[in-house]
């Protein structure tokens, strides 16, 4: 257990709807420990508000473990803070250094409306699933697990790409808030594997359509998703996506 | 209530409860029940309304199955997607006695090994059916498209897991919640496109709505507006999960409550068994008093790696300075038949005795190894990261240690709780028309679940138990159309606005962090690893003080019509304060130990769990009697016909 104690400067975007006016308030916070996790700070953050009457900030998070998605914020002008692979819950404050003024702001973009403070409502990546990103299987027919076999390479590919928690850091991060990684990973997931094969074409077609009409911008390939995805998912989906959507409109 | 009602023994059995299992030898009992409960017809089912509450693999896979059906459902969960739903973190794996690695699996040992495992404290029929459909659930989920590992030749793979002698694991590495979820979660959002299930997130239900005795409507806050809304339907799904953030600290995420059950049990659903609760063995250990959650490391880490300790108290060497004759594998030792596979309660006891014996290392003392050099040296590095690379990588960056090098530092933590609402073979809880599935129920489990279980009772339950019995209710009551503007939905709304406002103008200063902070700690201290019963008698009263100080101290800035998150914590914490005494009266009544509940009055010369079947063999179903009011025991008997309750071994 470190005795250590750190304090910084913070910068956090405070708003208190969609549509009100938002600003940065500057904090000092004290007593910070290294151990801490960037949420256990704000938490931190928001004792100390609260014991001063103060509305505390919010944010979402809820497995803080790395896995649910919920959490997201931008540090200092990069989604999910400055270590790789990494979500926002599990960066640690020993990654900072003491005094240092840390930026905190919002996933920005046209598609992801801001809630309150941190908070936004990234509902569009849930209605770019319901375009396609599934297979139609109802419960009760399904043959036997080893019916089909697979290869595992393809197994592995499609294990990498269903690896996405669905955060919206490849939004926030992309110049044109653009969600082909996102949705590249669930397209290239159900494409290596052959029980995704017989919806391949109307999966990516409705779910290309459904993240237009979300109001996501295009890919240009700045490749800034991938590096920021806490869960290295690679831009190669992105690629094979390309590749299937072609497929399906040649078809 | 004054201090006779804290210790005063439970009074006489009020009554005994009918679990309507069906007649018929066991391994025909579902079989012959499904073919024999009435239908509702195709072009009726979309007349009735299913409100199911939660998005997990319980809630999930039930609403996106009644969905298939036909039924309108309403979907209703906490977080802002029901992708983040907390089965998300699970991360071993799911049994199946599909016996595909020819190693002598079958439904009855599954079966076997669960009750077993459960330490005779489960209802055999129930878990017959769990290992029955536990088949179909994998044939579900990779028809959905999870990516299970696989072999070379395109099987599925499988691992061992604790409390098993046989490999019926399956898993998508370290992944397997998240991916089980998401199959689920792709079934039930290909629903909402189809119209049969609407999605209402970033709502959380605070009351139950009964009509004529029957569950017909729930009260939910929606988290961003404040707004109580009010929704009316002709059953109600309960899949909120489990109790283990009464501990405050807990592998459990931070929306993680029991407000939803705790409300249902106000409303007259019988709780059971609360004290039956899991601490997971091989978590990372808490570092500092500011942290907010324990992280699990996967049990299935315990395949490979080896539990140690010093042999000799208060060495303060490093791990690689203590030579192999100087350490003490103490599972190996002590249960040379399951060595590291141990099931998870005897695990973390074994953990804690080391630790209270002063064998404990990290700065804290409160920790044990788990060392992975043999299985490095055995499979190498590639292997031992293609098996376990994403969990490495997470104790990576919590501890900044690296595992390849260094052993990981474990202790327990709360993870799971086997007991909840009362239900029958049905899932129905004592009040007709609400059903709980998944960890808000308390059935299959016993007094300890075994590791990769949780999946497959949650899936069971949505995707092919409640689609059978949920008809039969409907089938044979047909509902009347009921709306909201029933006066009992009124009402409902009134108290829960009232409970709001008591709690927006307490006035204090305390943030409501620091509250639960201390009701965990008690928990976690007297009815945590080992109770007794000077420690739950104690327990009680603290709780009933700390009850205290939170309605004078509690501050919570900010109101209701907005999203507030410290008055949504606000309402759990209180919720928690009345529901952590039933849990410490609960562990006060058992006066023996079994699985997760273990007692030190009760214990064998060797420090094992000590039951005692001739006064304990039922479930405790406890029923609200009213705020400061002594809690009504009834009981269910257990019998088992088919394994013989004895002494667990794992030696």
């Amino acid at each position: 257990m470190s005795t250590q104690s750190m304090s910084f400067n913070l910068r956090v975007w405070r708003q208190d709807g969609p549509q009100a006016p938002g600003r940065l308030v500057d904090y000092k916070v004290v007593d910070i420990s290294p151990e801490m996790s960037f949420l256990e700070m704000l938490d931190e953050l928001n004792v100390q508000l609260t014991r001063r009457g103060e509305r505390p900030v919010e944010f979402d998070s809820d497995c803080r473990e790395g896995i649910c998605g919920m959490c997201g914020l931008v540090i200092t002008g990069v989604a999910h803070g400055p270590l790789p692979a990494t979500t926002t819950c599990t960066l640690r404050m020993r990654h900072f250094q003491d005094g240092q003024t840390i930026e905190v702001e919002p996933f920005r973009a046209a598609a992801f409306p801001i809630v309150r403070d941190l908070v936004v409502d990234r509902s569009a990546l849930d209605r770019i699933v319901q375009a396609g990103g599934f297979v139609s299987q109802n419960a009760g027919s399904a043959p036997d697990g080893n019916a089909v076999p697979v290869p595992k390479d393809d197994a592995e590919n499609a294990m990498d790409a269903a690896a996405c928690i669905g955060c919206g850091a490849c939004v926030a991060a992309c110049p044109n808030a653009s969600a082909f990684l996102f949705t590249s990973a669930k397209v290239s997931q159900l494409a290596y594997l052959p029980q995704g094969r017989p919806e391949a074409r109307r999966r990516v077609a409705g779910m290309v359509r459904q993240m237009d009409l979300e109001g996501f911008g295009n890919c240009t390939n700045h490749g800034e998703c991938e590096a920021v995805c806490p869960k290295e998912v690679s831009i190669q989906h992105i690629a094979r996506m390309r590749k299937e959507y072609w497929k399906a409109l040649l078809g | 209530m004054n201090q006779t009602y804290l210790n005063a023994p439970p009074e006489e059995t009020a009554r005994i409860l009918d679990a309507r299992i069906p007649p018929g030898p066991l391994e025909r009992k579902w079989t012959d029940h499904r073919g024999h409960v009435p239908l509702v017809s195709p072009a009726n089912k979309r007349k009735h309304t299913i409100l199911v509450v939660g998005t997990g693999l319980a809630g999930g896979a039930a609403a996106a199955s009644l969905g298939e059906l036909g039924y309108r459902v309403l979907n209703f969960c906490i977080q802002d997607s029901p992708r983040r739903a907390h089965s998300v973190a699970a991360q071993g794996g799911i049994n199946a006695s599909k016996n595909y690695q020819n190693d002598g699996d079958s439904d009855f040992r599954l079966f076997y090994d669960t009750v077993k495992g459960g330490d005779f404290r489960a209802r055999e029929a129930n878990v017959y059916r769990l290992a029955e459909l536990s088949g179909a659930i994998i044939d579900q989920c990779v028809a959905q498209g999870v990516p299970f590992a696989r072999e070379y030749g395109g099987t599925l793979a499988n691992r061992s897991f604790g409390g098993a002698q046989v490999s019926r694991t399956f898993y998508a590495r370290g992944q397997t919640g998240q991916q089980l979820l998401l199959g689920a979660y792709g079934s039930l959002m290909r629903q909402v496109a189809a119209g049969t299930v609407t999605m209402l997130a970033r709502r959380e239900m605070l009351d139950l709505v009964v009509v004529d005795g029957r569950a017909r409507g729930i009260v939910v806050r929606n988290l961003v507006s404040g707004e109580l809304e009010t929704y009316a339907g002709d059953a109600v799904l309960l899949a909120t999960g489990g109790y283990s953030t009464v501990f405050y600290l807990s592998t459990n995420a931070v929306n993680c409550n029991n407000s939803a059950a705790w409300r249902c049990h106000k409303r007259g659903a019988f709780f059971a068994n609360p004290c039956f609760t899991q601490i997971h063995p091989t978590c990372i250990p808490q570092e500092a008093e500011t942290q907010s959650k324990l992280t699990l490391m996967s049990e299935s880490l315990r395949n490979d790696g080896r539990v140690w300790v010093p042999a000799t108290p208060d060495d303060r060497r490093t791990p690689s300075e203590i030579p192999d004759p100087e350490r003490d594998y103490y599972l190996e030792r002590i249960y040379p038949a399951f060595g590291n596979l141990v099931p998870r309660d005897i695990a973390s006891r074994a953990a804690k005795r080391m630790c209270d014996e002063g064998k404990g290392v990290g700065s804290t003392g409160r920790a044990v190894y788990l060392d992975f050099q043999a299985a490095l040296e055995r499979l190498g590095r590639p292997v031992i990261a293609e098996r376990y690379g994403n969990l490495f990588h997470m104790y990576e960056e919590i501890t900044a240690e690296d595992p390849y090098s260094v052993p990981m530092r474990i202790y327990p933590a709360p993870h799971y709780t086997m007991g909840g609402l009362w239900v029958d073979y049905n899932l129905m809880t004592t009040i007709p028309g609400l059903f709980a599935l998944g960890e808000a129920n308390f059935s299959d489990h016993g007094a300890n679940r075994l590791g990769a279980s949780a999946l497959m009772q949650g899936l069971a339950d949505g995707y092919f138990v409640i689609p059978y019995t949920l008809g039969a209710y409907l089938a044979e009551w047909r509902p009347q159309a009921i709306s909201t503007d029933h006066e009992a939905f009124g009402q409902a709304v009134t108290e829960v606005r009232q409970g709001i406002q008591r709690l927006l103008e307490v006035g204090g200063k305390e943030p409501v962090r620091d509250l639960w902070r201390r009701l965990g700690h008690i928990c976690w201290e007297r009815v945590g690893m080992s109770r007794e019963a000077a420690g739950l008698s104690a327990a009680l009263e603290e709780i009933r003080d700390l009850r205290k100080a939170f309605w004078q101290e509690l501050g919570i800035p900010g109101g209701q019509q907005e999203l507030n998150r410290s008055l949504e914590m606000a309402i759990r914490v209180a919720d928690y304060l009345e529901f952590a005494e039933l849990l410490a009266m609960d562990a006060l009544h058992r006066e023996e130990s079994c699985g997760g509940h273990f007692r030190e009055e009760f214990r064998t010369p060797e420090g094992e769990a000590l039951r005692d079947d001739e006064r304990f063999s039922y479930v405790a179903a406890w029923e609200y009697t009213g705020d400061l009011q002594r809690p009504r025991l009834h009981k269910e008997h257990l019998t088992f016909e088919h394994v013989q309750p004895g002494q667990r071994s794992y030696k």
